[in-house]
């Protein structure tokens, strides 16, 4: 049965690996592209964990493995949020089919600040090549 | 375990790296790539989990898990380079 279990862990794992690594390649921009790695890959990489647990019947080794599951877990949404918050403040283009960017009047790319009102002059300082590419 | 699951995912994990490698190369900004390489840090988190499995020796799962601690401390140094100054292209 757990021959079973982590046959199962194994291959859905590696598929949601796999489908993380094909949205990095096929979507348009970085942040579609961060969507991916970060939901599937971490999901993958945390199933693949999951089915060393059931294969290796010791106490250590389970604890190791949701060692593994809760760090993944736990880093890919704040690794994922520091990179889009680091490339946002760069400047990378976004999509040219994006219909809403709150940001761009919100945050003050210079101050480093975010705020809930909108701005009263939104900073111009990359405006023009925002919707690049 | 039988050797059909464990090649199967040996080739599905093989081939996301190659998709994840050929982002890094062709990643127009240094983002996409920083994204590129921290998806090839938990793909090789999963290939090491697989070979233990492969192998029978429990003791490699510590590998993996250094691993995916060392991968979270690159995402977050590059972020802080590239928010902080430092070379917006490439």
């Amino acid at each position: 049965m757990s021959e079973f279990f982590t046959a199962f862990f194994l291959l859905v794992g590696a598929a949601f690996v796999l489908i993380g690594a094909l949205g990095v390649v096929r979507m348009p921009d970085l942040m579609l592209r961060m969507h991916t790695t970060t939901k599937a890959g971490a999901l993958g990489g945390g199933l693949i964990a999951v089915a060393a647990a059931f294969y290796f019947p010791e106490a250590g080794v389970i604890v190791r493995s949701m060692a593994i599951l809760a760090f993944v877990v736990l880093t890919a949404p704040i690794a994922a949020h520091i990179i889009g918050r680091a490339a946002y403040f760069v400047g990378v283009p976004l999509w040219d089919r994006t219909l809403v960017d709150e940001l761009k009047e919100r945050l003050d790319t210079k101050e480093h600040r975010l705020y809930s009102q909108k701005l009263e002059d939104p900073p111009s300082a990359n405006e023009s090549d925002r919707h690049g590419d | 375990m039988s050797p059909w699951v464990i090649n199967t995912v040996y080739l599905l994990l093989c081939v996301s790296l190659i998709l994840a490698f050929a982002r890094l190369v062709r990643g127009p900004s240094l983002p996409d790539r920083v994204v590129a390489l921290e998806l090839i840090a938990s793909i090789t988190v999963g290939l090491i989990i697989v070979y233990a499995i492969h192998h029978g020796m429990a003791y490699f799962i510590d590998v993996a898990l250094v691993l995916a601690l060392t991968g979270f401390m690159a995402a977050v140094g590059f972020a802080r380079y590239l928010e902080r100054g430092g070379s917006r292209d490439e």
